[in-house]
């Protein structure tokens, strides 16, 4: 076996664990305030905290040092730390960011309210009821291929797929788009996620599904006018209306309103007159 | 189905459902395992603490391992197989290792088939990256984020099925009638409602515990909840001492601390350096360099830093900027991003600094490689909650493919057990009453009593401080007795608030399962007097020639106490073990 053993040449300890004392880590000497909402389905309201304000602390770390310290049943979602896995969606100031990638730092001055996301019922304090958001995906046709992999699929085949592939679901897209947000089509539209989501499966090589129909009656891509807030609050830069929604519409434009592919549908009876690109 | 059911003086309602196969967690193994047993006919029922898809599976970054040989076509599962039984330090259960190296590449084909998406080789396969301890480029991945790619792909999968879905429930007991698992208590995180779930057969997927300690890579979701419900209901624990601390965590600014810094980097190039320029993997080990197993490098870069050539935040450096801004923009976009926002740095300028962080863990409920069956009926165990498959250490990008190698065994062989089950799945209504009891306490028992969240930082600054990756034997006792300590004070846990929501409430669950499990690593590193893979005994000289013929079994014995026992691994057969001797007659 020629494997390095990693002894240890030296002075090493089991006790020196951590590169720096704990304590004191990055303590700035200043607090920061933060005005959380706090209720439930039937309301609430803001509450002000303050904590000491450590260096590059995220709005995360402060209401996760508030939960601990002064506040036990402070009810806030977070999983990675680290804007991967789209948990800790919230409103910070009325706009939706992730609470795990938003420095404190930057609201310098600034006063910093932090709230639910909007578009979905309040359960409690930061924490709303997305659940139907996963309805809707569990509604989209899912990729199929009677092709057997593994696939032979060239880097520019799917190079744009990379692209709508990265959402984390956080859903700030849905919070922010006026369709669900003011108008509250949930019954209708599906909104900004699943547009990306049903722009890789309509554009990957090899998946043989056609869901134009259904973006045009079930997923009511066209309430979508082209506003651009979900691509704004997009939190990993997918540029959700220039390369998901406009593509989509265009496709369901030229499936459903070329008067040649209208009269193929009626002779044939269905809409599969696409290939994967 | 409502009942109503007298706890602590008042009527408490509780639902009951019901499933043939009860799928505890909705990572990568949970998700393959539904898919598996779904595909039987049977009714699934699948629960997490989080939303779907936010499971530690979404994280990984740096890929799958898997012998397909598209870019090193001398590779094999033979070459695969020797490295995880080298890196694991021959403690792996050896025919998990070869099942696993086997079934590796279907498993990544057939996420391939349903719809993920990895990068691409000029030849228009599945590219693969280097990564440590892996002989060839074999792990499989798409940029940094293909535990992404993973879970959705998996989430979709089920979510195309007719599983039933319970987001954000946490189980807190395994249900027995006899000798059998039949079932489990859970309750609603939303509302603080309880559940009980009656089941012909459980699949533990609860992943793993690395929040005992205080500088992780892990969420709040990893307190080993599973490993604790499973040895309260009889099972088998193997190798609970092999903690894996990962070579490169995130050191500054604070808040980042142990949030991972993916081994790809190292795998694109990367290179580690000390306060002093000096690339001293050279001096740990010459011949594999940054890209040695992640025990060694992990402990070079605390040796580094313990001997005072460490960077300014107690770290040493890694360094990418030789991709430059585009190659890294295409190869390591998540790390990229995650140094920019959280700590100001632009890495395709600047090095990182790193220390190594708690990351995963090997041991766990001892399962049978075939069926994943533990030894209790009806209760398997597949992912990092099951224990086996990595030995001493486990190789990067070999959890992934565990994952779906065994979640697919698991959900075969649940529903085998199913189909060839007769018993009615009915348990005493006590039993129920009793649990919703037990995890109302903290809530209800009211008066003055401890912050569970105070007591969780207690035992994660006694755990990094004991039971770290250097270990003696003497600390180790000494943490154990903290750790004791602790689980007398447990219950005087107190928390306020309702049931809405409440994650003071939760927590004072988890700190349960983190002391147990404490309690349980510090037994068994006393015992493991020797250096091997991750267990590094500062007071002994090196490995123990007899203890790498055993592992340690953990069970709860009569009194309600650990039970350790040394149990002798069996002899490889002669198709694997002659694999080492040709490579040694070719050496
Ligand atoms: C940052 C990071 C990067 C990584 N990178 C890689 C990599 O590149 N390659 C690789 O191979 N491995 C990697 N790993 C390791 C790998 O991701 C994990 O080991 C693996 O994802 C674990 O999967 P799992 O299905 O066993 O459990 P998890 O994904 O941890 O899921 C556990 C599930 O169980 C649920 N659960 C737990 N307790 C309960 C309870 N009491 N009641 C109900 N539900 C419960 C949770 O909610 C969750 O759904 C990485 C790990 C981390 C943390
Ligand atoms: S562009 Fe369309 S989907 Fe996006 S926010 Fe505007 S209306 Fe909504
Ligand atoms: S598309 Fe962007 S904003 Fe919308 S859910 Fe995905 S990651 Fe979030
Ligand atoms: S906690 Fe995962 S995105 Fe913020």
């Amino acid at each position: 076996m020629t494997e390095g053993n990693g002894n240890n040449p030296g002075n090493v300890t089991s006790r020196a664990h951590s590169p720096v004392p704990n304590e004191d880590l990055g303590k700035s000497g200043k607090t920061a305030k933060l005005k959380i909402f706090r209720g439930d389905s039937e309301g609430g309201q803001e509450v002000e905290y303050e904590i000491p304000l450590v260096e590059g602390m995220v709005v995360l770390d402060a209401v996760l040092a508030i939960q601990a310290e002064q506040a036990g049943d402070l009810a806030v979602r977070w999983n990675c730390k680290a804007a991967h896995c789209g948990s800790c969606s919230a409103e910070i100031n009325g706009r939706p960011k992730l609470l795990c990638k938003t420095r404190v730092e930057e609201y310098d001055g600034e006063e910093i309210h932090v709230h639910p996301m909007r578009a979905f019922p309040v359960i409690k304090d930061l924490v709303s009821d997305v659940s139907w958001n996963y309805e809707v995906s569990k509604a989209i046709k899912p990729f199929h291929s009677s092709e057997q992999a593994p696939f032979t699929m060239y880097e520019e085949d799917v190079e744009r797929l990379y692209e709508p592939k990265k959402c984390i679901e956080c859903f700030m897209c849905q919070d922010v788009c006026h369709v669900l947000r003011t108008h509250h089509k949930h019954a209708e539209f599906a909104g900004p996620r699943f547009f990306v989501r049903n722009q890789w499966l309509e554009m990957h090589p090899m998946d043989e599904e056609d869901r134009l129909g259904d973006l045009k009656e079930d997923n009511g891509l066209g309430f979508c006018n082209i506003t651009k807030c979900c691509t704004e609050v997009c939190p990993v830069d997918i540029k959700i209306t220039d390369n998901s929604i406009i593509p989509l519409k265009e496709r369901v434009a030229s499936e459903f309103y070329d008067p040649a592919k209208w009269l193929m549908r009626k002779i044939r009876g269905n809409g599969s007159s696409r290939n994967g690109n | 189905m409502q009942r109503d059911e007298n706890t602590n003086g008042r009527r408490e309602q509780y639902e009951t459902r019901e499933h043939d196969v009860l799928i505890i967690g909705a990572g990568g193994a949970g998700l393959r395992a539904a898919v598996a047993a779904t595909r039987h006919g049977l009714s699934v029922g699948i629960v997490s603490k989080s939303l779907l898809g936010k499971a530690h599976t979404v994280m990984a970054e740096g890929g799958i391992a898997a012998s397909v040989g598209n870019v090193d076509p001398d590779d094999s599962w033979r070459q695969h197989f020797m490295d995880t039984l080298k890196s694991g330090k021959f403690l792996n259960n050896w025919r998990m290792a070869e099942i696993f190296t086997k079934e590796a590449p279907d498993r990544v084909y057939e996420l391939e088939q349903w719809g993920a998406l990895f990068n691409r080789t000029p030849e228009g396969k599945i590219s693969q990256r280097p990564f440590g301890g892996h002989t060839y480029r074999r792990l499989c991945h798409v940029g940094d984020r293909t535990g992404l790619e993973l879970i959705r792909t998996m989430q979709e999968k089920v979510l195309a099925t007719d599983s039933e879905i319970y987001m954000e429930t946490t189980v807190t007991k395994l249900l027995k009638k006899g000798d059998r698992v039949v079932g489990a208590v859970g309750y609603t995180r939303e509302s603080g409602k309880f559940i009980h779930f009656k089941a012909k057969a459980v699949i533990m997927a609860t992943g793993g515990w690395g929040r005992i300690f205080k500088v992780t890579s892990n969420s709040w979701e990893g307190t080993g909840d599973g490993v604790v419900l499973g040895y309260d209901a009889g099972a088998e624990l193997v190798d609970m001492e092999m903690m894996q601390f990962h070579p490169t965590g995130m050191v500054w600014p604070p808040g980042v601390r142990g949030l991972l810094v993916t081994e790809g980097v190292r795998g694109e190039g990367g290179l580690l350096r000390n306060s002093e320029g000096a690339r001293y993997m050279e001096n740990y080990d010459k011949e594999k360099m940054e890209l040695s197993t992640r025990d060694v490098v992990a402990r070079a870069n605390y040796t580094e830093v313990q001997e005072g050539r460490g960077s300014e935040h107690g770290g040493v450096f890694l360094d990418i900027t030789h991709l430059g801004y585009e190659g890294i923009m295409k190869k390591l976009p998540t790390m990229y991003e995650q140094f920019k926002n959280l700590a100001d740095i632009d890495i395709s300028r600047e090095p990182m600094e790193v220390f190594p962080t708690v990351h995963y863990t090997m041991g766990g409920i001892k399962v049978d490689p075939e069926t994943c069956a533990t030894n209790v009926p009806g209760l398997y165990a597949a992912g990092e909650v099951a224990g086996g498959l990595h030995g001493a250490n486990r190789l990067g990008g070999n959890s992934l493919s565990d994952l779906l190698v065994f979640g697919r065994r698991a959900g075969e062989g649940a529903s085998a057990f199913v189909g060839e089950s007769v018993h009615s799945a009915d348990i005493e209504a006590d039993a129920v009453r009793t649990e919703i009891g037990r995890v109302l306490e903290p809530l209800e028992k009211g008066g003055e009593g401890e912050s569970p969240y105070l007591m969780q930082q207690e035992l994660q600054n006694a755990m990094m401080e004991h039971a770290n990756l250097m270990r003696d034997g003497d600390s180790l006792k000494e943490g154990l007795g903290k750790i004791l300590a602790l689980k007398d004070r447990l219950p005087n846990v107190r928390v306020g608030g309702s049931r809405l929501f409440n994650p003071g409430w939760h927590t004072a669950q988890d700190i349960r399962y983190l002391i147990q499990i404490s309690e349980i690593i510090l037994r068994t590193a006393v015992q493991r007097t020797e250096r091997r893979g991750a267990q590094w005994r500062l007071d002994y000289d090196g490995p123990d020639e007899e203890l790498g013929k055993l592992n340690f079994i953990v069970t709860k014995d009569g009194q309600g106490e650990i039970g350790i026992e040394r149990r002798e691994i069996p002899p490889m057969p002669e198709h694997l073990s002659s694999l080492f001797e040709e490579e040694k007659a070719k050496a």
